[in-house]
């Protein structure tokens, strides 16, 4: 650090963080809070803006119209969030550490495998929507090449089946970024660690869950907290794949397209910005939870780990 | 790793290295089988964008040579959709943001990695907090505000959202990296008269591996976004490639060779572009997490 000598005001500390600090204050931050203002307001009928304190919040809560959808849209962003915790994460350490132990070619597989995590979710969307199309049957093909012909059914169209098939192929399109993650945290234990763990006898198996996987806890929790943060803030697949309603039946809902609905309407219902800004206040919130329940639990043990 | 099967008896060291070659031929059938999965329906959709619409349905698996191959669906798509414009729409959103991104980025980063004045831990962590809280929760505010300057379905209005989005991580990581710049080269700088802009300027070629690569990782969210283009500039003539593939394969739905072909042309520019840029992006993500 240092402090240039004389006492003129610092014009080239303005004019070097201005830029910045505006854009982002002007398009990002005044942005978030004006729609947490929002929240405490409705429109009236010449659209001029009147306070309302919590009545928004309360009509999302207590008006079975928005209490139903607003339930359904968290609780399939659960069921999604935690299919990509038990799915994604765990192929993306297993792929990692494939990739970590250097067998020959493991950067023509890293970068084979990241592929689909850099091409936009709407090209993804349509692929698996058309693969998956019961028109064009090459998923009901190929699983009669292995004998299981019988199991195939037209998944997205079903409302049991669609929300485990959408979060299954958010999982495939996105298990590149925990596998880059894992592999990062993994080649850079130490090697003199393993060697001793081998020294002494300890199979892979062992060395794995005993020495690395300790190591590489704390990219364990970025991993969980990126996922979440990303989960929750989910749209593009499902409005590509079944359209702001979230079909069949809401049961592919999630708050991004309930936020993305509220805000600007659907078919029927006109679009409702202090309500769009309310469901947002939420999305907020839990996201605000998510990482402060990281940072207090998942940081500090690890911090303790540590010393 | 040998050094450890050189100390043992001959038979150990014999297991030793069968069990690595087990091992290893083990791992390469479980990623040979997870590239499988992971290319399969790019190529599949490459393949069948070629074909004619029998051979679509008839024979899906096949390559599109001879009889089969057809460019009626690339036809459809140029003659129906505004690729031109799209491409051409993204490309300007895409290049500007990014651009402003890194020089408004690393100017900020500069000041809070060279600069000890009063707020700048607070300053710091203040650019920080867009890291985690997505600019996407401001929406109602973003487009009230965009209403307001006139900027709805002017390309303007998706660069100022995306240099904001990109500013945080941007902010965050380029001032570990100017950190690193030795002190003495600074201070040499300035005791030949230097100006603060100046040295600045003598910095940025220093931290250009880490401009690269956070450039790389700035621009494929923007590139790819469908959000905001949705929200903030859905007409025709702002399209960007996203959406306006988006919006074509909606209306277009029922024509298979149309919608493969319009997914190809979607795809491949990214992918050219990852292939090449592959190796520095990866590196991007690696010198981040170890952070």
């Amino acid at each position: 650090m240092h402090r240039p000598a004389g006492k003129r005001f610092p014009w080239h500390l303005v004019v070097f963080l201005a830029p910045a600090v505006v854009v982002y204050t002007l398009f990002m931050v005044y942005p978030l809070l004006d729609s947490l203002r929002l929240s405490f307001f409705t429109s009236g009928p010449g659209n001029e803006r009147i306070f309302a304190g919590i009545q928004n919040y309360v009509t999302l809560f207590t008006n079975e119209d928005w209490s139903w959808h607003f339930w359904n849209a968290f609780k399939n962003n659960l069921i999604f969030f935690a299919v990509h915790m038990l799915v994604q994460n765990p192929i993306g350490l297993l792929l990692a550490s494939l990739l970590a132990a250097r067998v020959r070619g493991h950067a023509v597989y890293r970068t084979l495998l990241f592929m689909p995590t850099v091409l936009s979710v709407v090209i993804i969307g349509f692929i698996w929507q058309l693969i998956l199309n019961p028109l064009w049957g090459v998923s009901e093909t190929i699983l009669e090449l292995v004998n299981l012909g019988g199991l195939y059914r037209p998944w997205l169209g079903r409302s049991s089946s669609a929300l485990i098939t959408v979060s299954l192929i958010s999982v495939w399109q996105f298990v590149g970024i925990p596998m880059i993650l894992f592999y990062t945290a993994l080649i850079g234990i130490p090697h003199e660690l393993i060697e001793a763990a081998r020294v002494d006898g300890a199979s892979g198996w062992a060395i794995f869950w005993r020495v690395k996987f300790p190591l590489i806890l704390p990219t364990v929790g970025i991993v969980a907290i990126l996922t979440f943060v990303g989960n929750f803030n989910a749209f593009d697949l499902i409005y590509t794949m079944k359209g702001a309603l979230a079909g069949p039946d809401f049961s592919t809902d999630i708050m991004g397209t309930f936020f993305y609905r509220s805000f600007f309407g659907q078919q029927l219902q006109l679009g409702n910005p202090t309500m769009g800004a309310t469901v947002a206040a939420m999305m907020f919130l839990i996201i605000l939870v998510g990482v402060l329940l990281y940072m207090v639990f998942w940081q500090r043990r690890i911090t303790t780990y540590e010393v | 790793m040998a050094s450890v099967a050189k100390a043992r008896r001959p038979e150990e060291a014999w297991h030793y290295h069968l069990n690595r070659r087990l091992r290893a031929l083990s791992a390469h059938v479980v990623l040979l089988a997870y590239v499988v999965i992971a290319l399969f329906p790019i190529i599949l959709i490459l393949m069948n964008s070629f074909k004619g619409r029998q051979a679509i349905f008839g024979e899906p698996f096949a390559l599109p040579l001879g009889e089969t191959f057809d460019l009626i669906g690339y036809e459809t798509v140029f003659a129906r959709a505004s690729f031109q414009t799209y491409f051409l729409n993204s490309i300007i959103v895409t290049g500007a943001s990014l651009l402003l991104v890194l020089i408004a980025g690393s100017m900020a980063s500069y000041a809070l990695a060279e600069y000890d004045f009063p707020g700048n831990p607070l300053l710091g962590l203040y650019l920080a907090i867009g890291i985690m809280i997505p600019i996407r929760l401001g929406t109602v505010g973003i487009l009230e505000l965009m209403v307001n300057l006139s900027l709805v379905n002017k390309l303007l209005s998706l660069i100022l959202v995306y240099i904001a989005q990109g500013l945080p991580l941007t902010i965050f990581i380029l001032t570990e990296f100017m950190r690193q710049v030795p002190q003495e080269m600074k201070d040499a700088a300035r005791i030949d008269g230097a100006s603060e802009y100046r040295i600045y300027l003598l910095v940025l070629p220093l931290i250009r591996p880490a401009l690269g690569a956070i450039g790389i990782f700035t621009m494929i969210p923007i590139w790819n976004d469908l959000w905001f283009p949705l929200v903030l500039a859905p007409s025709s003539r702002t399209a960007t490639i996203t959406l306006g593939v988006q919006q074509f394969l909606g209306q277009f739905v029922s024509d298979w060779n149309a919608v493969l072909a319009a997914l190809t042309l979607a795809m491949v520019p990214i992918l050219i572009f990852y292939i090449i840029f592959s190796r520095q992006m990866i590196r991007s993500i690696t010198a981040g997490a170890i952070k």
